[in-house]
């Protein structure tokens, strides 16, 4: 299988405050990777520098072999192929559901509204929102905007799908709700990176987990071995705060 | 009845009317350009290109640390000095209005577009849609809607804004209640009429705003 995201010794500061100190990773087509790790140790920085949405300040980040910090990368066309869910879901509030997941096909694409509409709404199903198309963001719950994002993403039918807590600003009752949809891509061969706090799904899910801590990558493996076997004395303390 | 209408607080009234028509086109062609202008700047001053900030900078200074009166006298007699043509009276109105709303409305939408949530760009440039995309689609329509109340507010301002172009003998309200005391000496009459007027707008404007913005409170 071929790479997916490949990231060489990156390192990211904001000011004086060197957030990732030099990480390596790669991320092979169809994996589910989860990374877990205290906050502020960097995993969330690591996850937004896969699209660019932060500026890498040295090291190298690839995605489908694309060099995302070379000179004549389109970043715009690189961000159709990497699909990005936030942990406050930024939905689009002036927009209903509908709209917010036919903007991308109709603006970037240039697919017709018609197209578009139609091609949101097996998505929407998917996600199981089918009957809340023409509703506006503001009249559902954290769970259903989770996953109208997670649907917003998946109609421009991204090879990549980056998870940036996704489930942190939910009410524990529709966190199940929103670990399914993540479960179901998984499943069908979705590429994931998951920067996660339920390492419940990390253990089920996750083809490899990575622990951070202080901007470095500490320790990673399957999750058996991480989970049970963990090797550094950094990785054994989080997990006996968190598990 | 007759009594009544014989008297200045009516007969002032038709000439009242002709200053209102021209202090009501003043102050809406000089918010239409205002606006461009406010739109261009308040845009500059959230560029992250230093020469756009700056410029974008000294405008808004410049125009709102000075006085309107200062401006209209400058626009009317002080560049036609410099640029060695005159500027008709309404012209120079208009565009006083123009600079002096469009440095304030600036100020507005730099605060409208600041205030839209960091995620909402990211999430429209995580999707692929390009800056000016996102700033088009995303941004600006849910920007647009927290303009709405002060570039209302603006509106009054403007519009008593423009009393002050009867220095330069511009036919707007203030000017005309000022023409007819001058030749029948009844001020009181008609500086209350004049008021009146003004109040005419700005009070159901007020009204009408503080509705606006309870609806987009929600």
């Amino acid at each position: 299988m071929s790479e997916m995201i490949t990231v060489n010794n990156l390192h990211k500061s904001f000011g004086k405050n060197e957030v990732l100190k030099g990480i390596d990773m790669k991320v092979k087509e169809q994996e589910v990777v989860c990374v877990i790790g205290p906050s502020g140790s960097g995993k969330s920085t690591l996850l937004r520098c896969l699209n660019l949405l932060e500026e890498v300040t040295s090291g190298d980040v690839f995605i489908e072999g694309d060099n995302l910090t070379g000179k004549n990368v389109n970043i715009n066309e690189v961000r159709t192929r990497v699909g990005m869910v936030f942990q406050h879901f930024n939905l689009f509030p002036h927009m209903t559901v509908m709209e917010n997941i036919t903007i991308g096909p109709m603006k970037i694409k240039k697919v017709s509204k018609e197209q578009a509409r139609k091609e949101a709404i097996p998505i929407l199903r998917k996600v199981g929102l089918e009957e809340k198309a023409d509703v506006y963001p503001e009249s559902l719950s954290g769970g259903q905007k989770q996953r109208v994002a997670i649907a917003r993403s998946l109609a421009m039918n991204p090879k990549i799908m980056l998870f940036d807590e996704p489930t942190s600003a939910l009410d524990p009752e529709l966190v199940g709700d929103v670990l399914e949809v993540m479960k179901d891509l998984g499943k069908e061969g979705m590429t994931m990176v998951v920067v996660t706090h339920e390492m419940g799904f990390a253990r089920e899910m996750g083809d490899r987990v990575i622990f951070m801590d202080e901007g470095v990558i500490m320790e990673e493996d399957i999750p058996e071995n991480l989970f049970g076997n963990p090797q550094h004395e950094r990785t054994r303390e989080f997990l006996s705060k968190v598990l | 009845m007759e009594a009544i209408m014989e008297s200045h607080y009516i007969r002032v009234l038709p000439f009242l009317f002709e200053g209102l028509v021209w202090t009501l086109i003043i102050t809406g062609v000089g918010l239409f350009f205002g606006f461009i202008l406010g739109a261009i700047f308040g845009m500059g001053r959230l560029s992250k290109n230093k020469l756009v900030y700056g410029i974008s900078s000294i405008y808004v200074e410049a125009l709102r640390g000075t006085p309107i009166l200062a401006q209209i006298l400058f626009i009317y007699f002080g560049l036609p000095d410099l640029l060695g043509f005159n500027i008709d009276k309404i012209s120079a109105s208009i565009i006083a209005i123009s600079l002096n709303a469009g440095a304030y409305i600036a100020e507005i939408v730099r605060g409208a577009v600041y205030s839209i949530d960091k995620g909402q760009s990211e999430a429209g440039r995580s999707i692929g849609l390009t800056r000016s995309q996102t700033m088009r689609y995303i941004i600006w329509p849910q920007a647009f809607k927290r303009m709405i109340p002060p570039l209302g507010n603006q509106f009054v301002i403007s519009l008593k804004d423009t009393s002050l172009f009867s220095v330069i003998a511009v036919g707007e309200l203030l000017y005309m209640g000022q023409q007819y005391y001058g030749t029948t000496f009844a001020a009181f009459e008609a500086l209350t009429m004049v008021c009146l007027l003004y109040l005419a707008i700005t009070v159901p404007t007020a009204l009408y705003l503080r509705k606006v913005e309870r609806r987009l409170d929600v």
